[in-house]
């Protein structure tokens, strides 16, 4: 059966159906494969992919410290300016030494979660007393990102990799284009514009030293300044934590923020003098 | 021609009627055409692995295609930290080492790890293949030595050996097990040797053209001078000697002091506990 609706009622000329440019939707129907793009509802035409991200993360911030490597999102993925749903959680661990944080599109993020999971069932299943560590990941990560660019079929993500690699402290980033960078600190989305001089002012240099209490006030602080200047962002975060005991992920909390100041801004605030 | 249906039920006179097809098995549950497969290995010459506690030491026996011909090439290097021996049809040998090859340069370059040896998954094409290897190999687990036979299996082994006569080799090996977690790679080599003398007609002789040995593993002392000089491919900052095969004169060196060790009969077994003291020498006469 034809399962593409606008091929039904059209009946076409015999040898027509090798013609790719004659038959809308079929190109699309056969460059489906395993990935899951949604070109079968594409409208006739040339095959094309996802062109724009649709439900999506804002900035992911990370950073090393003493003990490992701290990671925080904010709980929301917008809908383009609707803050749609407000308790995501875009941060997921691999293995007990490694966690992956994604900005961009979700249901994309979704796709490399999924992809993540069968990783890491073969490797538990193969009994060779190996483990995937971050830079395993993301290598992983970095290859899956570019062959999907080379395809024009982009996976709408910028991913950031962290945790313990054999002992050693492991951050980096990878995004839709296949572009890696591995720093002390990694911010993507607003964060690279804001929150990256914060980040960088803080730690470079103190990689070994700064204590997980100074790295925790850090990104509580890197995250509500986001919240202050990034439309798109909440102030309920997670931070997760890879040291030698393992990954942790917080639970969701809230930031407090103030707004008192708009009482004195003629215009702004409750009394609107 | 007509198929004679034999009177007895014995498992050889139903091979020809179901011995054509791979996927045909035998009413005894036998895949006929695997077993067949099997036997060409037996026909290769032998290749012997042994493992110690950092290091895998493969010694195979190379065969000349007549006098005026080279001596087969039986050692093929994977990648810095793998290597495997055969025994059997060399053409599948040379098909299968270089799908593993670009196997393991595939996982290097997706995963940033070099390809855990267990994983080097066997190929499935239209017939079994007729070669068996062996693979050594050293990862972050630690020294490995696996078989693959052309059943699909791959099995885990501290010492082996397959292809002609490897029985006799096996013997060998069965009664110096003991010996190998400790050994040094020079005693390691020496038993190979030993091993693989033993799959030899006795009027036939190890030569320097006939052998191949090679060698992949970690020092313990990689900042000690003995070690040094004796592991000219080891990597200084930790140790690891990549998987390569033995020059020519080294083939020698061994080749002479296992001639020494097993020229003097009982007074060699003696000799096996300080030769193993004697730390990571490559050489016993260091």
């Amino acid at each position: 059966m034809d399962y593409f609706p606008l091929n039904w009622g059209k009946p076409r000329a015999t040898g027509d159906e090798h013609n790719w440019l004659a038959t809308p939707g079929m190109a699309g129907a056969h460059a489906r494969h395993a990935d899951m793009s949604p070109t079968c509802y594409a409208p006739a035409g040339p095959t094309s992919h996802t062109s724009s991200p649709i439900v999506t993360g804002t900035s992911v911030v990370a950073l090393k410290y003493k003990d490992g490597i701290m990671m925080a999102t904010d709980c929301l993925a917008s809908y383009g300016s609707l803050a749609r749903f407000r308790d995501v959680e875009r941060m997921v661990p691999v293995g007990n030494s490694t966690v992956v944080g994604a900005s961009g599109d979700i249901s994309d993020f979704q796709y490399i979660q999924h992809q993540l999971k069968d990783l890491e069932i073969d490797e538990y299943e193969t009994p060779d007393g190996h483990h995937l560590g971050p830079e395993n990941v993301f290598g992983y990560l970095h290859r899956v990102m570019y062959a999907r660019r080379s395809k024009m079929d982009f996976l709408w993500n910028t991913l950031v990799v962290g945790g313990l690699q054999d002992g050693k402290k492991y951050l980096g980033c990878v995004d839709m284009r296949g572009v890696t960078y591995s720093a002390s600190t990694i911010a993507t989305g607003y964060g690279a514009y804001i929150a990256q001089p914060l980040l960088r002012k803080a730690v470079e240099g103190r990689e070994d030293t700064l204590t997980e209490e100074e790295a925790r006030k850090l990104l509580n602080k890197v995250m509500q300044v986001l919240f202050y200047r990034d439309a798109r962002s909440l102030n309920k975060i997670q931070v997760t934590t890879v040291n030698a005991s393992g990954v942790h992920i917080s639970e969701p909390y809230s930031l407090p923020t103030e707004w008192g100041f708009a009482e004195n801004i003629r215009g702004y605030g409750a009394a609107q003098n | 021609m007509v198929r004679s249906r034999c009177c007895t039920n014995s498992p050889s006179s139903f091979r020809n009627q179901y011995d054509n097809d791979i996927s045909t098995f035998s009413p005894h549950g036998r895949l006929h055409q695997i077993e067949y497969a099997l036997e060409a290995v037996k026909q290769g010459s032998a290749c012997v692995g042994i493992k110690s506690d950092r290091f895998v030491v493969l010694v195979a026996l190379q065969r000349q295609g007549g006098e005026l011909a080279s001596y087969q090439k039986k050692v093929v290097k994977l990648d810095g930290h793998m290597g495997i021996s055969f025994a059997g049809l060399t053409s599948d040998a040379r098909v299968l080492s270089n799908y593993l090859r670009s196997e393991c340069m595939r996982h290097k370059m997706t995963f940033s790890r070099p390809l855990p040896t267990y994983r080097a998954s066997h190929r499935y094409g239209s017939r079994p293949y007729g070669v068996g290897f062996l693979i050594a190999g050293h990862d972050a687990a630690g020294p490995h030595l696996y078989e693959f036979s052309p059943a699909g299996n791959c099995l885990d082994y501290v010492a082996h050996a397959i292809g002609s006569r490897a029985q006799s080799a096996r013997t060998y090996l069965e009664k110096h097990v003991a010996e190998f977690a400790t050994s040094s790679v020079a005693d390691l080599i020496r038993h190979g040797l030993g091993a693989l003398r033993e799959t030899m007609p006795s009027d036939k002789d190890l030569t320097v053209e006939n052998v191949a040995i090679a060698v992949v593993g970690v020092t313990e002392n990689p900042s000690d001078e003995a070690t040094i000089a004796a592991f000219p491919h080891m990597r200084k900052e930790d140790g690891f000697v990549a998987f390569h095969a033995l020059s020519r004169e080294e083939v020698d060196r061994h080749l002479k002091a296992h001639q020494q060790t097993a020229g003097t009969g009982a007074a060699a077994a003696g000799g096996d506990a300080p030769a193993a003291a004697a730390g990571e020498a490559m050489d016993t006469s260091e």
